[in-house]
């Protein structure tokens, strides 16, 4: 089962108890069979790995680590072979590299707080019809083909467009941002250099778009940052650069998986197909579950001082994983936890994070995945997974299907 | 009945927005207030328990008469 990377510089897992490795393939395949697991035999799961990581599994745990901003600290968000403390010229705390997500209070609110009318529900309300076109132009290039790739083919173009457009950057340069997106979160058990190649000429592409926007400034949402300001001073190049690749990062990913498991829910559930595509009423309680049950973010933080959490010793500077979709399969907080219920109303997930980190795209994020699963199952009212093709899932914190073959029954165009 | 947003919890989830936005508001920080005195009108009880069972950070609160 466990199909190894190569290039790992770990071995095989032997345990998911005491030597997990959560950028193991078989992981994120086995995700929710793991969580079980480990739920019913101990909630803090530990590896040696990565310079010491634990993997607390419970909505209770999960919910107290997210809120213990004065043990946990978010200077390293992803967990990575080298640790933040390893790095000289890494940003300390309370800042990090990339506000608000690696910085810690009092900074952190600060630091939010900038970006938050730019993500606020009314701001991003308007950008649905850009979206819709942008789906409709999208299954529209798909053409007539019989098998789609769902996730290649459609997902996936989606955030990159909405956000190159947000911040003003070409179009067509999605492509680009989008693989050095990929080399930070999913090549994390590579040899660190490489890790740190992809951070440098991802840095480098927006130091560029930045300048441009210095020399030619426009209505985007680079210029609002860099006229922003913080403690009555504009923000440092430093802190415009670190928050656009924050944005890049944070919501690229996320939301290509989050639409790609939406729509593998579809393709392999087909009563809950027939029901959508026959009561549109049902969408919004849909959605919430689909982020609920295939919640894609999986976020870290890095202990200050050594800690004694609930039994577990705890060392200065080990890694802690925060599964928030874990904590939204636990049968403690939810009824039916293991069960896809597209009409469920009591939801009280937590896919956007909990506590003062909450997603600070997540208006935008619910909005293009509602959108695109509304354009997809309008124009391809019956589709399955393709036989005789196989679904990839992404390696790493962010969970969702890399390539996702579908096969077209019914369409509408 | 009232409803109560705990502005030191709410941490803008917008649950609540989109489950009753008659009885909920936004801010431009995405922050969320109750409209008026939060006073629910009948019909409008089902929507305002739902809101407070979906919201993530069990900011919101009912007061009952
Ligand atoms: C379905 C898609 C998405 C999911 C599931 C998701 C999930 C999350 C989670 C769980 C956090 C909490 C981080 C923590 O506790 O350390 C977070 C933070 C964040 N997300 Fe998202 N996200 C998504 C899409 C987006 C989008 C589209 C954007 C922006 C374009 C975005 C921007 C951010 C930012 C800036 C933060 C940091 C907030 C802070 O630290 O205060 N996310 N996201
Ligand atoms: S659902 Fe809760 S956290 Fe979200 S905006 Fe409403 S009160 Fe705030």
């Amino acid at each position: 089962m466990t199909t190894l990377d190569e290039k790992s510089i770990y071995g095989p897992v032997t345990s998911w108890k005491t030597d997990f490795d959560h950028a193991d393939p078989s992981y994120n395949e086995n995700a929710h069979e793991i969580w079980n697991e480990l739920r019913g035999t101990c909630p803090v799961a530990h590896t040696e790995r990565y310079g010491g990581t634990w993997l607390p599994v419970t909505h209770e745990l999960v919910h107290e680590i997210a809120y213990d901003t004065e043990h946990f600290s978010s200077r390293g968000v992803v967990v990575a072979t080298v640790k933040p403390s390893d790095l000289p010229d890494a940003i300390p705390a309370p800042i990090g590299g990339a506000p608000p997500i690696t910085s810690d209070p009092p900074f952190h609110q600060d630091a939010r707080r900038i970006m938050l009318p730019a993500f606020s529900p009314k701001t991003i309300e308007q950008w649905e019809p850009e979206i819709r076109k942008l789906c409709r132009e999208l299954i529209a290039d798909m053409k007539k083909a019989d098998v789609v790739d769902a996730a290649v083919q459609f997902a996936q173009h989606i955030p990159v467009n909405v956000i190159a457009r947000m911040l003003g950057f070409p179009p067509e340069d999605g492509e680009i941002f989008r693989g050095f997106v990929h080399d930070v979160l999913e090549s994390i058990n590579l040899a660190p250099g490489q890790r740190a190649e992809a951070f440098m000429a991802l840095d480098a592409y927006v130091a560029k778009q930045v300048q441009d926007h210095i020399d030619n400034p426009r209505d985007d949402l680079t210029n609002f940052l860099l006229n922003a300001k913080i403690y009555d001073q504009p923000l440092s190049l430093q802190h415009v650069g670190g928050s656009i690749i924050l944005l890049l990062i944070a919501g690229i990913d996320t939301t290509w998986s989050a639409i790609g498991s939406s729509l593998w829910h579809l393709a392999t559930n087909p009563v809950d197909r027939r029901r959508l595509v026959d009561n549109p009423a049902l969408m919004p309680t849909a959605i919430e579950e689909f982020l609920r049950a295939y919640a894609p973010v999986t976020m870290a933080r890095v202990v200050k001082d050594d800690y004694n959490f609930h039994g577990n010793e705890m060392k200065q500077n080990d890694w802690v994983l925060l599964p928030f979709p874990a904590a939204n399969r636990d049968p403690e907080e939810f009824e039916n936890a293991d069960q896809v219920l597209i009409d469920r109303e009591v939801n009280r997930h937590a896919a956007f994070g909990l506590g003062i980190h909450r997603c600070l795209g997540s208006n935008l994020a619910r909005l293009e995945l509602r959108v695109a699963v509304e354009e997809f199952i309008a124009a391809f009212p019956d589709f399955e997974l393709a036989p005789d093709e196989v679904v990839k899932w992404s390696v790493g914190q962010i969970r969702g299907p890399r390539e996702l073959p579908v096969r077209i029954n019914a369409r509408t165009l | 009945m009232q409803v109560k947003v705990d502005q030191s919890k709410c941490q803008g989830h917008n649950r609540c927005y989109a489950i009753a936005p008659e009885l909920f508001d936004v801010d431009d920080l995405g922050n969320a207030f109750e409209i008026g005195d939060g006073v629910v009108s009948p019909q409008l009880v089902e929507k305002a328990r739902l809101a407070v069972a979906n919201c993530p950070e069990y900011a919101i609160s009912i007061v009952e008469d």
